[in-house]
């Protein structure tokens, strides 16, 4: 987290009323901070690091990746941390073996769901799938991996959607959609199945309401959206915070 | 009914391929066939890809010339792109080349062949590897593992790194020459040199031992293909096709990368993955032809450096006309090191060499490229069509290996005639066997990356080679 929102973070716990702080305990840190606040941002605030991939600041949590799950004694299941809010008193562990496990699981299934050839991708060496999955000591994937056919939309004169590099975070569908105000983007069809598409399964050089301005390929984790001609491992994405992993 | 006799695996070359030889009835060789046993589909699983993907996805074809793979795509690429790339980076592009070329032909020479060519052919296989020349003649292996580490430190010192280096992109290279890595290139060179001074003595001196091979080692008239520059000389990177016949005179000089289609066809065979290309005038299977170091030696009218130009010189007297015996393309590589040496030094020196003006930047304009280059085992075709939105439609890889196809197995049967003795095999005819293809340097792992049919193990072929029985 920025120093400046970290500030933020402070600044406003002590503009708050002492009933309204909540005390917690995370990996054995004891915390206190805002109700409003998620675990993954009241983490960031204290330096302990929680992995995500579908979470971007600046734009809504949507809990879709599961990467940052963590544990809360005394709650069977994991949560995701980007989206929980904490309680009073409740003790989260967010690199349990358990957490880990699953974290690890995860991972594999996203890079068993498509095509992910790191070595021949435009992201390679700057794709945060891949810092995922390296720091996470992942080097073979336990599930056969599906590899399915998906076609290319190169249409764009400036931009390249790989639907075979793509996770569904969603972060182009949301980006697109708050910040640039445009929702060129959205998740079709259902569960396996599910594909990122323009204007109702347009073309994208024909999707009307694309501004253009290029927010979704740099928003992007992966080597899912990427600018034309990059040859591999040129697509660097253009962010004020590195990844966030 | 011809009997078999199956060599299984083919050791020392790049892949997996195995042998098999057919007896006649009287228990003579009737026929034998080099079987390429794996299989690969890069031209398949190429389509729809963007085409600036292509360079480093057919890098991964192999392990031993990327780099000639990466410049043949890179020049495919340009085409499409229809842009002039930079001079500076063209040169860093042949200086690459250089690197490859010494690294592959070190390999080649002195870990691949140097244990036939220096403990014997009859020598036991256990002690014909390097492992044994390094204790029986420590000075020689050094030399190779050095003189391969020079080659490869020239990839790095360009690139970063020594194999798939992702580095030639289209229209130019990713990075430009540091100034002090151009220095300690420069100062690595005369080592090489050196290396290559004592190479050529020995090599010159065992030719005595091997006239026997030289004589039965795919020795035989076959047409030659290869690069040439605008004079006519030794060509890696640049120029056109040119094609010889086997008394040396020149059937055709290309004038450009798409006239290749006029003059060379594939045909495919049931035994093997491989395709067989063939000259298109003579047709098939008559229109043989090789590539790679003797027939670029062959096909040139000399080399644009001093050196490597006399060495030429010394190349072309072995005989009269194009040299047909594949075992001088051992002598070939050392010439063509040489080349490579002396032109990387050139190279180095010019002032622009570090300019940073390295990438010519353009959408893609055209809806098919071709580029071809001299590798390290002879001509490779790289020949894309892509749609308007640049995706990858069709994608024809010719490689070196395969050109060479038709006179392996030609090749083959001279070797099995002379040397397979009734119905089982001695040490000295399997080697000799393998000798014979290890002459060619094929790589098996480039030559498969088409999709073909389903490949049959082993067969048993009648005279006719027609076939009566598989598993
Ligand atoms: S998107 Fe990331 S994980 Fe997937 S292939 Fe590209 S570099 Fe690898
Ligand atoms: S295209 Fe990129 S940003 Fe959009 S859902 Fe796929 S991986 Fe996420
Ligand atoms: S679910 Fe929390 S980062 Fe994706």
């Amino acid at each position: 987290m920025t120093d400046h929102r970290l500030q933020n973070s402070v600044r406003q716990r002590h503009s708050l009323h002492p009933e309204d702080i909540v005390t917690l305990v995370i990996d054995g840190q004891q915390l206190t901070a805002d109700p409003n606040d998620t675990l993954l941002t009241i983490a960031q605030a204290h330096n302990i690091h929680i992995p995500t991939l579908c979470f971007l600041e600046g734009i809504s949590a949507y809990g879709g990746c599961r990467v940052c799950l963590v544990e809360v004694e005394g709650y069977g299941k994991l949560v995701p941390a980007c989206l929980t809010h904490p309680a009073e008193g409740i003790i989260v562990r967010t690199q349990s073996p358990r957490v880990i496990e699953y974290r690890k699981k995860i991972v594999e299934l996203l890079l068993s769901e498509r095509n992910h050839i790191c070595s021949v991708c435009v992201t390679n060496g700057h794709c945060e799938l891949q810092q995922l999955a390296s720091t996470l000591g992942i080097t073979h994937i336990r599930y056969p991996g599906l590899f399915p056919s998906l076609a290319i939309d190169a249409s764009n004169t400036r931009f390249i959607h790989d639907p075979n590099r793509c996770v569904l975070c969603s972060r182009c569908v949301r980006v697109c959609a708050e910040i640039e105000g445009a929702h060129t983007w959205d998740i079709i069809h259902r569960g396996i199945k599910s594909r990122v598409s323009a204007d109702l399964n347009q073309p994208w050089k024909e999707a009307v309401t694309c501004t253009g301005c290029g927010k979704c390929v740099q928003a992007c984790p992966t080597g899912a959206l990427s600018e034309q001609g990059k040859a591999v491992g040129e697509m660097l994405k253009k962010r004020y915070t590195e990844s966030t992993t | 009914m011809d009997q078999p006799i199956i060599i299984e695996p083919i050791t020392r070359i790049e892949g997996h391929g195995k042998i098999s030889i057919h007896l006649a009835p009287n228990g003579e060789v009737a026929d034998a066939k080099l079987h390429v046993t794996q299989f690969r589909g890069f031209e398949t699983f190429c389509q729809g890809r963007p085409f600036a993907e292509m360079i480093s996805l057919v890098e991964r074809i192999c392990g031993i010339c990327p780099i000639s793979h990466s410049l043949a795509s890179a020049k495919a690429c340009d085409d499409i792109l229809g842009i002039r790339v930079p001079e500076t980076a063209q040169k860093l592009r042949v200086l690459l080349n250089c690197g490859e070329f010494i690294q592959s032909h070190a390999l080649s020479f002195f870990h691949l062949s140097g244990p036939d060519l220096i403990l014997g052919m009859d020598a036991p296989a256990e002690k014909r590897n390097l492992f044994h020349m390094l204790q029986s003649h420590p000075e020689i292996a050094k030399d190779g593992i050095r003189l391969r580490q020079i080659g490869q430190q020239i990839i790095e010192g360009l690139t970063g790194k020594r194999i798939h280096p992702a580095w030639v992109v289209p229209g130019g290279v990713r990075t430009p020459l540091q100034e002090h890595e151009r220095d300690t290139l420069l100062e690595r060179l005369p080592e090489a040199q050196a290396i290559l001074e004592r190479a050529i003595t020995l090599f010159i001196e065992s030719l005595k031992k091997w006239q026997d091979e030289i004589e039965h080692f795919a020795n035989f008239p076959t047409l030659f293909v290869a690069l040439t520059n605008s004079s006519g000389q030794l060509e890696h990177v640049h120029g056109n096709l040119r094609c010889i016949d086997e008394n040396g005179a020149i059937l055709e000089q290309c004038q450009t990368a798409a006239a290749y289609q006029d003059i060379i066809g594939e045909a495919s065979e049931q035994y093997s993955y491989l395709k067989s290309p063939f000259y298109i005038p003579r047709g098939y299977p008559a229109g043989m032809y090789r590539v790679g170091p003797a027939a670029r030696l062959n096909v040139a009218n000399g080399c644009p450096t001093p050196w490597a130009h006399t060495l030429w010189e010394q190349f072309r007297l072995f005989a009269q006309g194009p040299i047909l015996s594949s075992f001088y393309n051992h002598f070939a590589r050392l010439v063509e090191i040489v080349y490579c040496l002396e032109t990387a030094e050139q190279l180095l020196q010019e002032s622009n060499i570090t300019s940073k003006h390295i990438r010519a930047h353009a959408q893609p304009n055209y809806h098919e490229g071709i580029g071809i280059v001299e590798a390290p085992r002879g001509t490779l075709i790289h020949h894309y069509n892509v749609n308007t939105d640049g995706l990858i439609e069709r994608v024809n890889l010719i490689v070196a290996t395969g050109n060479n196809n038709l006179a392996m197995n030609k090749g083959l049967v001279q070797v099995a005639k002379k040397w397979v003795k009734g119905s089982s095999l001695s040490e000295g005819a399997i080697n000799r066997l393998q000798a014979v293809i290890r002459a060619f340097d094929p790589c098996l792992s480039c030559s498969t990356h088409a999709v073909r049919g389903p490949v049959t193990a082993i067969e048993l072929l009648n005279y006719d080679g027609k076939l009566l029985d598989s598993i």
